[in-house]
């Protein structure tokens, strides 16, 4: 019997390696995943080592090369003040990265407390508080964002931030609460409650690491729209510094050039935004396969 | 010879998981003749519902026929267009599902779903009505011009089974495929949903594919049988022969495990076969069961055995089945030095006794009573076994007991002389250790983000305050005892087997040395082969410390086995009450006998056949009189009907220790019983 079992420990220990390992394959075979992998690395070493990266500073002017279309110095070509585009880009990846992750992080760390809470309790609290949070979803979240970012601080990332992970807690407390409402039904709940567990355990430790898969994918999926939030909300000059580095900036600064048939200080941070958008729901859409939900 | 309705020639099928083809069939052949019910028995994860799937040629998306053919009168399914496959479908094949209530379109009323089989055969709308109504009738569902109005969500299980079954029949296939049609069901309602397809096969002459776990309902529903292990067909044979002469150390096992009548714990310990089944797709050199069978070999390990012709169509694929009917016994020694209980506060006596125990459930604002004034009690080191049908209230009482349901104000359960808060967080460490419970699911029941270790020693650190390290000491003695092996303890329960993840809940549910342990169908979610040795444990375990169990179950030979008392409830009420052998023998009371009755026996023995007509009534609104008047078979022709119909009897006891809810008296039942 005991050798037997030793035998079910190794092959079981070899099999949750096995299993890991398909799954990484499964991973590394969706194309769709690696590219959205990589131009997420791409973006965040962009972040992180700009400075070092591009071959003038971001707020570098040359009133010589105003306007001038992309050639061997100045690869994506200069704005009407002179500036690099692509050193603009590259720099102006940091500001809306770290945004839209804080925003995100904020957001699912509301939406996730007040799911659980909302999805095991159930009851008349669960009642109020979504129909609150149906009610704010109900409004666009760009406009509860602009007229907060007016309101409040036209300004500053700070407000922004919060404001979007506050406009994004509903979805994320409804995908939760949908997980955990099944998850509390579930008998080592019953069983944890039958020794004696305290509450804040139950759903912290006991229920929360069942419903990650879930939450992780919510939170690739909102990553996403923070991306797109951010990037409009600083088009429109709210939330960020006139003038600062950022994609959406550049847009609103560049776009009217347009007719001028000087395309690149808009086309390039576009694809930008773009590419950025697009690799976060590549990536969100793999997990969504690996963890078949 | 005419052309077998289905055959199945080396038949290999493979599932491709997480990227990887995984063999699930294994060179299956098998025939079924026109008018035949051949049955496919195995244990979970054999292959019996993919074949099923297979023989109408449609498997899930990563399902693949890899080899073989699946021949329809004659006529190769597997090299059919897919057009060609689906006209079959439409027209001469169907197939009756396991969830009855989820094979029916929960939007579309039920007349109106059974009518568009027929629509779909070219009828027009207004006779495809008139169809409707009698294949309802055919399959005696009562009232039908009212059921045919209703959504699927309306229907009990047992109702939704027989809409399904006369869909499957709207098209008179000449092959049925039925997957565990009843397995959902309880055991009155199964005995008539099998009569029911006995009595249409009979009247059709269907060729019929039946699944099923269960050999009793094997017997009683099929001409042969083919037992299935690890994907591969390793014994055929006529039902009668297979079950009472089998040829295969897999069926000789799977037979001798199961607790038969006669058979109680405190004189016989059940029989195991060793192991447990292998995982899917797993590449076998030699024999499929080799590695479980006593009496494997060398050859059986490297050298896949061929069937061999042991009778008048009987194969078996075994090089040893002379010595398989005689082939040693399997019966494990008694788990020693458990010594689970730690401190022992109640050593004889009265252990709990629960009196005018209630609950009523407010359902969109309407009152039910699932339990209706319970009173029992549980000695020290006894097992009460609570049987009775879903909605008989035995998980409810079972849940007021532990406290995770409060039960109504009215209700007193005294634990030890002490009495008990209705609620788990008014109760005291102490109480709540003494009660604990091993749940059916252990999937569910066990965190499957939690290690073992951790699982067990968290229960045993909140229960005896013991200190972080010690209670992982003591959860790694516990475990031991239980005979999950030390390599196993920092695994996760995905890791284990069914069998294993029941001893570490087990282990959990002994973490506080409790005193009772409910038992919820501990056993329903785990295969027969395997449910044995959880039996045999749950019993030492109970020998060693005088632990009592409260064992709720559904299959009356388990119940039968384990328990010293039991207790039938019926509409969250006491119906009988007395020692087990008592109430399995009789006199019963009618809705007892009516249970026992009910269950198809393996050895064929035809038991006389007690039905209730119609399904258990709503607990919203209970009948008057008698809760069981509406269906009792024994009501008609006692004379007392007057009474039976307007009050509702007591629980009498009706000779010392026996007690019954029943105006019949206990001779009269005695008489009309035996005859």
């Amino acid at each position: 019997m005991n050798d037997s079992q030793a035998e079910i420990s190794k092959k079981s220990n070899a099999e949750r390696l096995q299993i890991r390992k398909e799954r990484l394959a499964l991973l590394r075979r969706n194309k769709a995943f690696t590219i959205g992998i990589a131009v997420l690395i791409f973006w965040t070493l962009c972040a992180i080592f700009g400075k070092y990266l591009t071959p003038f500073k971001a707020d570098e002017q040359n009133f010589e090369f105003v306007s001038i279309p992309p050639n061997g110095t100045y690869w994506f070509g200069t704005d009407a003040n002179g500036q690099d585009v692509f050193s603009r880009v590259i720099i102006g990846s940091r500001l809306i990265l770290v945004m839209s992750f804080a925003a995100t992080i904020l957001g699912t760390l509301a939406g996730t407390s007040l799911g659980l809470i909302t999805g095991y309790f159930k009851g008349w609290f669960d009642i109020i508080v979504m129909r609150l949070l149906e009610a704010i979803s109900s409004i666009p979240a760009i406009i509860i964002a602009l007229l907060a970012v007016a309101a409040i601080d036209g300004q500053s990332p700070t407000i922004t931030v919060l404001i979007i992970a506050f406009v994004f807690t509903p979805n994320i407390a409804r995908t939760v609460r949908a997980a955990v409402l099944a998850e509390a039904e579930f008998e080592y709940v019953a069983a944890a409650k039958l020794r004696t567990e305290r509450t804040p355990h139950i759903l912290f430790k006991e229920i929360l690491p069942n419903v990650m898969p879930p939450i992780i994918v919510e939170f690739t999926v909102r990553l996403g729209y923070a991306i797109f939030a951010i990037a409009t909300l600083s088009f429109l000059g709210a939330g960020v510094e006139y003038g600062s580095p950022n994609w959406g900036t550049q847009i609103s600064e560049n776009w009217a050039q347009i007719f001028n048939n000087q395309w690149w200080p808009t086309a390039f941070p576009a694809i930008a935004i773009a590419t950025l958008a697009v690799s976060v729901n590549l990536i969100s859409d793999g997990l969504l396969e690996v963890f078949e939900i | 010879m005419s052309t077998p309705t289905l055959e199945l020639r080396n038949l290999e099928v493979a599932y491709s998981v997480r990227g990887i083809d995984r063999e699930v069939l294994r060179n299956i052949s098998l025939s079924i003749e026109p008018g035949e019910a051949y049955g496919l028995v195995g244990e979970s994860g054999c292959g019996k519902s993919t074949a099923a799937y297979a023989a109408m040629r449609y498997l899930p998306r990563n399902g693949k026929i890899t080899g073989g053919s699946i021949l329809f009168e004659g006529r190769d399914m597997v090299t059919m267009s897919d057009s060609e496959v689906s006209t079959l479908r439409n027209s001469v094949i169907s197939m009756v599902y396991q969830n009855p209530v989820a094979a029916l379109n929960p939007t579309i009323r039920v007349g109106d779903q059974v009518a568009e089989v027929f629509e779909l055969a070219g009828k027009s709308k207004s006779e495809a009505k008139q169809l409707t109504l009698e294949a309802l009738i055919r399959v005696k569902i009562a009232d039908p011009e009212k059921v045919m109005r209703r959504y699927a969500h309306q229907l009990s299980g047992g109702m939704a089974q027989r809409v399904v079954i006369a869909m499957a029949l709207a098209s008179n296939p000449r092959l049925l495929v039925m997957d565990e049609p009843t397995t959902g069901l309880d055991a009155t309602v199964e005995a008539e949903v099998l009569d029911l397809v006995r009595e249409l096969r009979r009247e059709t002459g269907t060729a019929v594919l039946f699944i099923s776990h269960n050999l009793g309902v094997i017997r009683h529903m099929c001409d042969r049988v083919g037992v299935l292990y690890a994907g591969a067909l390793v014994e055929q044979g006529t039902t009668a022969d297979i079950l009472s002469n089998p040829q295969h150390p897999y069926t000789v096992g799977l037979l001798r495990c199961i607790p038969r009548g006669g058979l109680h714990k405190n004189t016989d310990r059940l029989e195991t076969i060793p192991g447990s089944p292998p995982p899917l797709g797993l590449h076998f050199d030699g024999c499929v069961f080799a590695s479980r069978c006593t009496l494997a070999d060398d050859r059986c390990r490297t050298e896949k055995p061929e069937m061999i012709t042991v009778g008048p169509s009987h194969i078996t694929r075994c090089f040893h089945h002379e010595l398989a009917p005689s082939m040693a016994r399997n019966i494990e020694g008694a788990s020693q030095g458990l010594s689970i209980r730690t401190k022992h506060t109640n050593p004889t006596g009265e252990l709990l006794q629960i009196d005018h125990l209630s609950k009523i459930f407010n359902q969109d604002g309407n009152k039910v009573q699932v339990v209706n004034d319970v009173a029992l009690h549980v000695a020290a080191g006894e097992t009460l076994g609570l049987v009775g049908e879903s909605g008989s209230g035995k998980t409810t009482i079972a849940k007021m007991i532990l406290g995770l349901t409060a039960a109504e104000s009215s209700s007193t359960m005294v634990l030890s002389g002490k009495k008990l808060a209705r609620t788990l967080n008014k109760r005291d460490v102490s109480d709540v250790g003494a009660l604990q419970i091993v749940f059916q699911n252990p999937d569910q029941a066990l965190n499957r983000r939690h290690s073992v270790t951790r699982i067990v020693s968290r229960a045993v650190e909140r229960l005896s305050g013991l200190s972080h390290s010690e209670s992982d000491n003591r959860a790694h003695e516990l475990l031991s005892g239980m005979r999950v092996d030390a390599s196993l303890h920092n695994a996760r329960p995905a890791q284990l087997s069914g069998g294993l993840k029941q001893r570490v809940a087990i282990s959990r549910a002994f973490a506080g040395s409790p005193n009772l342990v409910v038992c919820d169908e501990p056993t329903s979610a785990l295969d027969v082969s395997v449910q044995a040795t959880i039996l045999n444990l749950l019993v030492d375990l109970q020998k060693q410390d005088d632990t009592s169990y409260l064992f709720i179950s559904h299959d009356l030979g388990v119940v039968r086995y384990i328990s010293d008392r039991i207790a039938v409830l019926y509409l969250g009420r006491v119906m009988e009450l007395g020692a087990a052998e008592t109430v399995f023998n009789g006199p019963h009371h009618p809705y007892t006998e009516a249970l026992v009755s009910s269950v198809p026996a393996i050895d064929g023995s035809q038991r006389k056949r007690i039905r209730l007509e119609g399904d258990v009534p709503s607990p919203a609104n209970p009948p008057t009189g008698c809760v069981l008047n509406p269906r009792c078979p024994r009501m008609a022709g006692s004379g007392v009907e007057g009474l039976c119909t307007t009050v509702e009897p007591e629980l009498k006891e009706v000779e010392p220790g026996h007690f019954m809810r029943c105006h019949i008296p206990l001779d009269q039942l005695r008489v009309t019983q035996q005859k």
